[in-house]
């Protein structure tokens, strides 16, 4: 079968509306990820173990189980509890609980490198709790996150084409349909991949620059 | 009431198949990831940008679409593939492209004096990197290999929609012959969790193998 530039153009529009879906998702799914993950680090921090070491195993189970089941779970298993959710709130959250582990993992190195020394310093020259966080361990803990998050952030994107098993409508089930439409494969499932592909160099400058930008701070 | 043993008989069968798929992907990953990692550092100019454009190309790209495009497009340049070929094929790609960051990151680690004390010795290319480099450079990777390792087999769940009888395939079928949701779905994630468990203590067991005899040598 050989390649054809005018089903390119044809499929195109269905293929861009497929990729917005895609953006969408990954973009709500790194918002719940992001205040998700904060939650699960500051409930790993906890002094009291009863709430620590549940929150833990629970990031842990997450991140050694497949997407694909997390979302089959949401999506199958909550409506029989009362809880309907749409495709793309399922996928969106799925995305969002199990990045939010990955999320965690990167808050906790953060703010775990922030030397003892500056929380003392803080304490001796008598800031409150809340002003030696504000003040001086998060504007340092921040920045060598950042990188972290966004390459997490790209690894999610990449991900989205799972949401297509849920009936999401995004850039892979668009791409899907067309394909068993017309009986060709070919030319939908490698534009797919150039898209992905497109996107993700892109993204991988971007985060260079970031990483340049952000991750060494203590040289500044 | 719905007779479990059967069910679950199904559910146990998908788990040998998704063993199965990690470990030949596995293998598969692990031979890609020296043979590009290597390729990255080689003198040759050509070898790293072929080794540059594999690493990219499959870390650019889900390992969902690759497998898609391995099973339904790759038949049309004449390359038939059956659906547990091509999902061997396309997860030890994928890995591989992302193992094959480990191996360079962990060659370049190791000090440049090593590379000198070998010239020094008159070791061939070859010995120096079997006998000097590697051993050292083994131990660093090992760590990163094991989450790779769970990587993948958390990648095993998506060949079940190129209808590979994998656990994850197993357990929507139990989902539509009992209308059950809870019990499919909660055992596989358990299943899946326990594989990905005895996965790190296997690479932990690893890692100390790798080390034994390597004292004083690295802190």
């Amino acid at each position: 079968m050989e390649w054809d530039w005018a089903f390119v153009w044809q499929i195109m529009p269905t293929l861009l509306e497929g990729l917005k879906i895609t953006i969408l998702a990954t973009v709500l799914g790194a918002i719940v990820a992001a205040v998700f993950g904060l939650v699960l680090a500051i409930a790993r921090r906890s002094p009291n173990p009863l709430i620590a070491r549940p929150v833990g195993f629970f990031a842990d189970f997450i991140r050694g189980t497949p997407l694909l089941v997390q979302l089959y779970f949401i999506f199958y298993v909550l409506p029989d509890i009362g809880i309907r959710l749409s495709p793309l709130v399922a996928g969106v959250i799925g995305l969002g609980i199990h990045y939010g582990t990955y999320a965690a993992e990167v808050y906790r190195a953060g703010i775990d490198n922030v030397p003892r020394g500056q929380w003392e310093a803080a304490r001796a020259t008598n800031l409150s709790i809340r002003q030696a966080w504000i003040h001086v361990v998060l504007p340092q803990a921040i920045p060598p996150m950042i990188p972290a998050l966004a390459n997490y952030f790209i690894a999610m994107f990449k991900e989205t084409p799972l949401l297509s098993a849920i009936t999401v409508l995004e850039l892979m089930n668009q791409a899907k349909s067309v394909a068993n439409s017309s009986y060709r494969y070919i030319e939908p499932m490698t534009l797919v991949g150039v898209f992905f592909l497109v996107i993700s160099l892109i993204s991988v400058v971007a985060l260079r620059f970031l990483e340049e930008r952000y991750a060494r701070v203590d040289e500044r | 009431m719905i007779d479990w043993t059967g069910y679950i008989g199904l559910i146990l069968q998908g788990a040998l198949v998704t063993i199965e798929l990690t470990l030949m992907g596995s293998a598969l990953a692990l031979v890609m990831a020296f043979a590009a990692g290597l390729g990255r550092l080689s003198r040759f100019a050509a070898v790293r940008a072929l080794a540059t454009t594999y690493i990219e190309f499959f870390r650019g790209t889900s390992i969902f679409v690759q497998l898609f495009w391995a099973y339904f497009v790759l038949p049309f340049a004449g390359i038939t593939l059956t659906p547990l070929q091509a999902g061997v094929l396309a997860l030890g790609l994928n890995v591989g492209a992302y193992g094959a960051e480990v191996v360079r990151g962990a060659v370049r680690a190791i000090g440049r004096e090593q590379h000198e004390a070998c010239v020094a010795l008159n070791l061939g290319r070859y010995q120096r990197l079997r006998h000097v480099i590697l051993p050292q450079a083994l131990p660093l990777m090992l760590p990163t290999f094991g989450n790779n390792a769970i990587e993948l087999l958390k990648g095993t769940a998506v060949v079940s929609l190129i209808s590979l009888t994998d656990m994850t395939f197993q357990a929507q079928v139990v989902r539509a012959q009992t209308g059950n949701t809870l019990i499919p779905f909660a055992t596989v994630l358990v299943l899946y969790f326990a594989m990905a468990m005895a996965i790190s203590a296997g690479v932990r067991w690893l890692e100390r193998r790798a080390a034994r005899g390597l004292d004083g040598v690295r802190v």
